[in-house]
């Protein structure tokens, strides 16, 4: 049942050179997404999530560089691409949504006009059926009265209308990834489950493959097939998405898991078993393991040598010198 | 069942309403009004954690800073420890002050970052001129280790600390004067997932030390059913149902709140939930819906919810709901229109 790859990260380096020193925010990481696949890309704050879809779209600005590695997306490299080249990609191959709309949608063009735009540009088309196609869209993602709702401005639009706005343009061109960073994360609850209910039933319809990128464990559950957890520029554990919770192997994902409150917990009011610490300054990363001066399992090679990225059981990779072994704790 | 029962009541909310004037106009005169707070009754017992959940711009933060007297009561009663402290100026509040703090969301934001930490901690103390200089320095220090900040950061400014530290000053600052109520608002909500838990441990553990009472305002709602006696379910700047936690999520009766307990999401691929998807969004606060403020998005509306609105009753138990087809004793007569 081996599925076609459709993007492969191989080795990554996005480096940022500033004045107190360079940053290693993407630092070696590989993962491959499969036609239709949703891989969650999990981790703190600063561990270069964003960075690492940045990096994708080829948007990384100076002081950062991507200073090594592949990006192939349908068996071509995209650092090898001219900007013009990326240009048609962007938008049309893949999209890209974020945590706050604004920042992909013009505050002074009408949501209708922005998303008959993008399709103008990247399909042959006429105005006039770019405008069927836009109504339709803003339709398909659940905006109520679209004929009325085309013209709009952003501003007009409540925080969840704009997170679809902003998903209809991307979704307009039919891209075959659709980055998704953080894209949910500002919204409530309620709003929340609308917009990933949208996301799962367009990402089966039209058969997209998503990055979905975000620091909630709880949502990486409800929507992805694979999960690459991430710390400190590094992949740390990547596996189906079942293997990552019930079988964590990385001590950081398995203190994460155990770390946050339980809908099903019984033990309420008591303390939640936290990891210690706090995430290393990327500018002093420690010697050796970057978790280990968090992890309760480190032993001396630990603070000498960084660990490899590591096959412990089939497809379940692991960068760790003393794997958790959650099956044999409960046995 | 609450082990509350027989507790005291430290504070106790009637009636409150805080409305904001929207100006406009050659003479900026108010033209509307945010109903932020409209009517809600509630009570906290001592030592307990009593939480307000709902979505943002329902009235959270407002209701937390209205009963500290942060912003003046546009009407209603706030009675803290029996007495009604609704009217009081500022200068009768200000020995109150010692017993009511608040914890803010942005532990940037809320820290002078031009004071060293040990002076933003020791500052309450200086308002309210407690001990002298060398014991109030003393009690900073005694703070900060209770609070997991090593002394010798005493000297240090906030923007040297991590979001998380920060938070851990903002809580010193709170708890120095040993007060016996504290509005926590989203205390966790700007940290990571490794520190949150760090916090919210430390909340706990500084509620039982200090025998504090919290109200906790959030809207991570696993967070809230881990650390909350007691919970408040806001839509709109009113109350829609309190109960028990157990109770409110064993056996959630209003439909706003069923709604809004399914749409939580699980971490465990397993779990596959039954979701309550609403539909639209949560109507403006300047002209709300009449009757029940939940009927444009309840499936179960009838025409009875535009006419009236429900009052907040307790069908037995201590567990209150606002909706009409919620009756005593937890019979539910809705359906789908
Ligand atoms: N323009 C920049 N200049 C310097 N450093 C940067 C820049 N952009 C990002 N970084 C650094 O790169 C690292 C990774 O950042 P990134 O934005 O990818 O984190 P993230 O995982 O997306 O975090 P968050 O959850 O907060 O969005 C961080 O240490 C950040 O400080
Ligand atoms: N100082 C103010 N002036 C005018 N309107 C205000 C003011 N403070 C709050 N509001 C309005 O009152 C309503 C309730 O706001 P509040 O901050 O209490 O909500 P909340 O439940 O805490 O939301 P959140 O979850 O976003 O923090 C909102 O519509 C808000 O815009
Ligand atoms: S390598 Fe060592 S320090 Fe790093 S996570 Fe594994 S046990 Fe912990
Ligand atoms: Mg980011
Ligand atoms: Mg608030």
């Amino acid at each position: 049942m081996e599925k076609e790859v459709l993007l492969e990260v191989k080795d990554l380096r996005t480096y940022f050179y500033t004045e107190d020193g360079v940053v290693r925010a993407v630092d070696g990481v590989s993962f491959t997404i499969h036609k239709g696949e949703v891989l969650g890309l999990v981790g703190e704050s600063g561990c270069g999530k964003s960075v690492t879809s940045l990096s994708i779209m080829r948007l990384v600005d100076a002081p950062g560089k991507i200073v090594g590695g592949q990006i192939i997306f349908k068996g071509e490299d995209l650092l090898k691409k001219s900007e013009e080249e990326m240009r048609k990609i962007r938008g049309s191959e893949i999209a890209m949504i974020f945590q706050e709309p604004m920042t992909a949608l013009n505050p002074v063009y009408t949501i209708g006009d922005q998303i008959m735009e993008a399709i103008l540009t990247h399909q042959d088309v006429n105005e006039e059926e770019a405008k069927k196609q836009t109504i339709k869209l803003l339709d398909l993602v659940g905006i109520p009265d679209p004929k009325k709702r085309f013209n709009e401005y952003p501003h007009e639009m409540s925080g969840g209308m704009r997170q679809r706005a902003m998903i209809a343009m991307a979704i307009s061109c039919n891209p075959d990834l659709l980055i998704s960073d953080e894209a949910t994360t500002a919204l409530d609850v309620t709003i929340q489950a609308q917009i990933l209910e949208l996301m799962k039933d367009l990402q089966r319809k039209i058969g997209m493959a998503i990055l979905f990128i975000t620091h909630d464990l709880a949502l990486v559950a409800e929507m992805t097939d694979s999960v690459a957890v991430t710390y400190t520029g590094k992949i740390v554990e990547y596996s189906d998405v079942r293997s990552i919770f019930k079988n964590p192997h990385h001590p950081y994902t398995y203190g994460l898991l155990e770390s946050i409150p339980s809908l099903l917990s019984e033990k309420t009011k008591e303390p939640l078993p936290a990891i210690e610490g706090m995430v290393p300054s990327p500018y002093r990363m420690p010697k050796g393991c970057h978790f280990n001066p968090r992890c309760p399992f480190a032993t001396d090679i630990c603070r000498k040598e960084m660990p490899e990225l590591k096959e412990v059981e089939p497809n379940h990779l692991v960068r760790c010198f003393h794997p958790v072994n959650v099956k044999e704790e409960v046995s | 069942m609450s082990e509350f029962k027989d507790k005291k009541i430290i504070l106790e909310v009637k009636n409150l309403k805080k409305y904001f004037p929207v100006l406009g106009g050659v003479f900026s005169r108010p033209v509307a009004w945010v109903k932020a707070v409209d009517d809600v009754s509630f009570h906290i017992y001592e030592g307990e954690t009593f939480s307000l959940v709902g979505e943002s711009g329902s009235g959270k933060t407002t209701t937390g800073k209205t009963i500290l007297k942060l912003h003046e009561p546009t009407s209603g009663h706030i009675l803290f420890e029996g007495k009604d402290i609704s009217n009081y100026s500022p200068s009768e509040m200000r020995p109150l002050r010692r017993d009511m703090q608040i914890i803010f969301q942005d532990p940037y934001g809320s820290l002078n970052p031009r004071l060293p930490v040990g002076e933003i901690i020791r500052e309450p103390l200086a308002v309210h001129k407690i001990g002298t200089k060398k014991e109030q320095e003393e009690r900073v220090v005694e703070i900060m280790k209770l609070v997991g900040l090593r002394p010798e950061y005493l000297h240090r400014y906030p923007h040297e600390f991590s979001g998380g530290q920060r938070q851990r000053i903002g809580i010193a600052r709170a708890v120095v004067l040993n007060p016996k109520f504290i509005v926590a608002d989203e205390p966790v909500s700007a940290l990571d997932a490794s520190i949150q838990a760090q916090v919210l441990n430390l909340l706990l553990e500084l509620q039982q030390k200090l025998a504090l009472t919290y109200l906790f305002i959030a809207h991570n709602l696993a967070v809230v059913r881990h650390v909350s006696d007691r919970i408040g379910v806001m839509y709109l700047g009113k109350l829609m149902e309190v109960a028990d936690t157990k109770e409110l999520f064993d056996n959630p009766l209003h439909p706003y709140t069923q709604a809004l307990l399914s749409a939580i999401p699980i971490p465990d691929p397993d779990v596959k939930k039954e979701r309550i998807i609403l539909q639209g969004d949560i109507p403006s606060p300047i002209n709300p819906p009449s009757g029940c403020p939940f009927r444009t998005r309840c499936m179960y509306a009838k025409d009875i919810c535009a006419e009236k609105t429900p009052p907040l009753v307790d069908i037995g138990g201590g567990h209150y709901v606002a909706c009409h087809f919620v009756k005593k004793g937890g019979k539910v007569e809705y359906s789908k229109s």
